[in-house]
C-alpha cells in the first residue's frame, strides 16, 4: 500500500441555517481545500463525497445532486455513507483510492443541509428506527442516546457534572474556531446542569446542535507530495472501521465494542502499541458530551469507566497531557453530520501541520487519532494521523 | 442454505403500514437568489458567466464545473430559446389522468450551457422539437420567486 | 492556514429569513406511504403478540435464544433452528425520562421509556417499550417488570399490544 497524506482542508462556517444550497456549500469548502493545497481541479484524479441521510437535505440521490459542487464533474466519483460515521469514513474511502495506487490526488467532500427539514430534523430521524419493532412507539431519536448515557452512568456510577465538563471544555475550545456555531467562553458546568431536560439524563446543553455546513480535504500519494514539494502535509498511518449488531436492544450499551475493534485495526496498521502513551491528541466523535467519554474508552485511551476522571483532572484540556477535541468538537463547532469531517480530519491536519491558529495545542504533537460514530449507535471508524 | 422453516400459508405474513412524514424548505442559494429575484421582479432569466472558459450557465451557479472558479458575473439569457426535446404527459405525478394532456419541454438557449424544463404552452399536435419559444411569466403580483413564476414556454411570435 | 483565512464562507440566515420567506425558496411536502413486509420471523412475532405471548428463535450452534426473533443468527451466520416462547417478565436494562415527543415537541408529562431484557431469552436480549405504574423517581435500572397487555379484542398484532411494562409486585416472579 502506498503512503497517503492529507495536504489541504477547508470548511464553511457551521450555522443552524445557511443560505447556500448543498452544492454551493460543497464548492466553498472544496475551493478552500484546493487553494490551501495549492492545487487546481485538474490535479484531482478522483472525488469521494460523504453525506448522511437524504432526508435531511430533502434530496434523493444526494451524492449525484452534490457532485458538481464537490468537483466531481466528469471524474470517477463515489458517495459513501455510514450515518454519523461518514465524518471520518469518507476519508478512509479516499485513503484507499490513493493507497491502492488507483489515484494520486483525491478530494473528499462532506456536506449536510439540515435546515431544509421542517420544522426540525428530528422529524426525519424517526425513519431510522425499525418500522415494525420501534416506530409504533413513536420514539424520538434522543431517547436512544439518553438510554445509552443512563446505562453508562449507572454501571460506572458516573455523575452528570462529570459529563457536563466535556460540554464546557468543548464549547470553550470552540471559541478559537472561526466556523463555530456554539462557542461559549463563559459557560460553566452549572449552566449545563440547569439547562432544559429533554430526555433525562440528556439536557439541552448535553447535545450538539443541528447545522448546515460542508467540509473538504485533499489526499495525495507520498510520490505526488514529494514531486510537488508540498510542505504542509500530515500522513494517514492507520484506518479502521467496524459495525455491531443491527438489533440495538440486544447490545450492551455500556462499552462501544465496535469502536474498540475499529481502533485496534487502525492502531495495528499504524503500529501503535500503547495508545495512551503514543497518541498525543484525539478528536473523538462528540455529538453528545457523554459520547466523548464513551469513545475515549472505545479508543483505548482511557480504561472502562475512567474517561470522566481524565476529564475532571484536566488531562483532556488543550494544554493537558492528552488534548481531546481541541477543535471544539461537535458540541462547540456544530453538527452538520458528515461535514464534521472539518473538526475530525481537518483539525488533525491543521494541528499536525501547526496551522490551527488560536486552537494550536501549545506543546508539540506528532500523532493524532480521530473517530466518528454512526448508524443506529453501532458503527465506529478511526483514522490515525502523524506529522 | 435457506431458512429451516417457512410459513406456507401466505395469509399469515403481516405488513405494517406507515408513512415518511417530512416537510422541506429549500433555499435557492446564492446563485438561485440572483436568478429568482430577477425572474420575480423583472420577469427575465439570468445566467452565470465564466469568462475563463467562455461559458454561460443556466440555471446559474456560483462555480464553473469546468475550471472550478467562483462565478460572480450574471448575464441575461437570450429571449428566444429552442425546444431540445419534449414529452406529452397523459398522467400527472400522482398517476391521475391529465386532461387535456400536458406538453413538457426541455428548452436550450444559444450560447448557454444548460437549459430549463417547463410546460410547453402548445397543443400536443403543434409541439415539436426545434420550435422557437420564449418564456411566459405570471403576472407580477402572482410571482413569488420560484420556478412556478414561469407559466411555461410559448411559441415565439416569429414562428406563429 | 486557518489563521490566514480572512473570511470563512457561508451566509447565515435567521429563522425569520427562512420561515418568513425573506430569501427566495421552494417548499415541498413529500407524501410517501409504505407497507413494510414483516417477513418470516416478525410476522410470527406479531401473530404471537396478538395472542398475548412473546416468542424467540433459538440457534443450536451458539445456544442463544434470540429476541426479537430472526431466521438467521448473526454470530454463526446460519439459519436459526426453532421457535420458543419466552416470558413476559424482565429487567430494565436502561431507560429515559423524556420531555420530548416524537417530533421533538415539548411535553409536560414525561414519557418513561427504555429497554427491557426478557426472562427466557439470552442475556441482554430485549425490546424497547414504555413503563407505567411507576413514577420517574421510582424507575431504576435493574428493576423487575412485567408486560401489561391490552385486552385480547383490542390487540392488533403490534408491539402496542403491550401497553407498557409495570413493576413486579410483592411475591410476583
Ligand atoms: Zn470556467
Ligand atoms: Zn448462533
Amino acid at each position: 500500500m502506498r503512503k497517503v497524506g492529507v495536504i489541504g482542508a477547508g470548511m464553511t462556517i457551521f450555522r443552524r441555517r445557511l443560505q447556500e444550497t448543498g452544492k454551493e456549500m460543497c464548492f466553498e469548502a472544496t475551493r478552500m481545500a484546493l487553494d490551501s493545497a495549492g492545487l487546481s481541479i485538474g490535479d484531482v484524479d478522483m472525488v469521494v463525497n460523504g453525506t448522511a441521510p437524504d432526508a435531511f437535505d430533502g434530496v434523493h440521490m444526494k451524492g449525484e445532486y452534490l457532485l458538481d459542487g464537490c468537483g466531481g464533474y466528469r471524474k470517477p466519483y463515489t458517495r459513501v455513507f455510514t450515518g454519523g460515521g461518514t465524518g471520518v469514513f469518507s476519508t478512509i474511502a479516499g485513503w484507499w483510492h490513493v493507497a491502492s495506487g488507483l489515484a494520486d490526488v483525491v478530494l473528499v467532500v462532506n456536506e449536510e443541509k439540515m435546515s431544509s427539514c421542517q420544522p426540525h430534523p428530528q422529524s426525519v430521524f424517526a425513519h431510522i428506527w425499525d418500522p415494525i419493532l420501534d416506530r409504533p412507539l413513536k420514539p424520538n431519536l434522543v431517547w436512544i442516546f439518553a438510554m445509552e448515557m443512563n446505562r453508562y452512568m449507572t454501571v460506572y456510577g458516573i455523575k452528570k457534572e462529570d459529563i457536563a465538563r466535556v460540554a464546557v471544555k468543548n464549547k470553550r475550545n470552540a471559541v478559537g474556531h472561526p466556523c463555530a456555531q456554539l462557542a461559549d467562553a463563559n459557560i460553566t458546568v452549572d449552566d449545563v446542569l440547569k439547562s432544559e431536560v429533554m430526555a433525562w439524563p440528556v439536557q439541552r446543553l448535553d447535545i450538539s446542535p443541528p447545522s448546515d455546513g460542508a467540509s473538504a480535504v485533499v489526499l495525495a500519494s507520498d510520490d505526488f507530495i514529494r514531486r510537488r514539494r508540498i510542505k504542509d502535509r500530515a500522513w494517514i498511518s492507520g484506518v479502521g472501521w467496524c459495525i455491531d449488531s443491527t438489533m440495538w436492544t440486544d447490545r450492551d450499551l455500556v462499552f462501544p465494542e465496535y469502536v474498540a475493534r475499529a481502533a485496534k485495526m487502525a492502531y495495528g496498521m499504524a503500529k501503535v502499541r500503547d495508545p495512551r502513551r503514543e497518541i498525543d491528541f484525539a478528536e473523538p466523535y462528540d455529538p453528545f458530551d457523554y459520547k466523548e467519554l464513551h469513545h475515549l474508552e472505545g479508543l483505548l485511551l482511557a480504561k472502562k469507566g475512567e474517561a470522566p476522571t481524565l476529564t475532571r483532572e484536566g488531562v483532556t484540556q488543550r494544554d493537558g497531557d492528552l488534548p481531546v477535541c481541541p477543535s471544539g468538537g461537535l458540541m462547540g463547532v456544530g453538527n452538520p453530520i458528515a461535514a464534521t469531517m472539518g473538526m475530525k480530519i481537518g483539525e488533525l491536519f491543521w494541528q499536525l501541520t501547526g496551522q490551527a491558529g488560536k486552537r494550536q495545542i501549545p506543546h508539540e504533537v506528532r500523532t493524532g487519532v480521530s473517530q466518528a460514530w454512526g448508524d443506529l449507535m453501532q458503527y465506529g471508524c478511526v483514522v490515525v494521523m502523524r506529522a | 442454505m435457506t431458512f429451516l422453516e417457512r410459513t406456507t400459508d401466505a395469509r399469515r405474513y403481516r405488513a405494517w403500514e406507515g408513512n415518511m412524514e417530512a416537510d422541506y424548505i429549500y433555499t435557492s442559494g446564492l446563485a438561485g437568489q440572483r436568478f429568482f429575484v430577477a425572474l420575480r421582479d423583472e420577469g427575465r432569466l439570468l445566467a452565470a458567466r465564466c469568462t475563463a472558459c467562455g461559458l454561460d450557465y443556466l440555471p446559474p451557479r456560483i462555480f464553473c464545473e469546468e475550471c472550478f472558479a467562483e462565478l460572480t458575473e450574471f448575464v441575461p439569457v437570450p429571449p428566444e430559446g429552442q425546444v431540445a426535446s419534449l414529452t406529452v404527459a397523459h398522467q400527472d405525478r400522482t398517476g391521475a389522468l391529465a386532461s387535456p394532456p400536458q406538453v413538457w419541454a426541455f428548452v436550450t438557449f444559444k450560447g448557454v450551457r444548460g437549459g430549463l424544463l417547463h410546460r410547453l404552452l402548445a397543443t400536443p399536435d403543434a409541439a415539436r422539437p426545434g420550435m422557437r419559444v420564449h418564456i411566459r411569466v405570471r403576472p407580477r403580483e402572482a410571482r413569488t420567486g420560484t420556478i412556478a413564476d414561469i407559466e411555461g414556454f410559448e411559441p415565439a411570435r416569429s414562428t406563429k | 492556514m486557518t489563521a490566514r483565512v480572512a473570511k470563512w464562507p457561508g451566509v447565515e440566515l435567521s429563522a425569520a429569513d427562512l420561515l418568513e420567506g425573506k430569501v427566495t425558496q421552494t417548499r415541498f411536502r413529500p407524501d410517501a406511504k409504505y407497507a413494510w413486509s414483516a417477513g418470516e420471523a416478525i410476522s410470527r412475532f406479531l401473530e404471537e403478540l396478538q395472542a398475548g405471548r412473546l416468542i424467540a428463535r433459538t440457534c443450536h450452534r451458539c445456544e442463544r435464544i434470540l429476541f426479537p426473533p430472526r431466521m438467521f443468527c448473526e454470530e454463526c451466520f446460519r439459519p436459526t433452528d426453532a421457535w420458543t416462547y419466552i416470558r413476559d417478565t424482565g429487567t430494565i436494562e436502561t431507560y429515559s425520562v423524556s420531555y420530548l415527543d416524537t417530533d421533538a415537541k415539548r411535553i409536560s408529562e414525561p414519557i418513561l421509556v427504555g429497554v427491557v431484557s426478557l426472562d427466557g431469552a439470552s442475556p441482554k436480549m430485549g425490546m424497547m417499550h414504555y413503563f407505567g405504574e411507576m413514577t420517574k423517581d421510582e424507575i431504576r435500572i435493574g428493576m423487575r417488570v412485567r408486560a401489561v397487555w391490552r385486552p385480547a379484542e383490542e390487540r392488533k398484532g403490534s408491539v402496542l399490544d403491550i401497553r407498557y411494562f409495570r413493576p413486579l409486585r410483592e411475591g410476583e416472579r
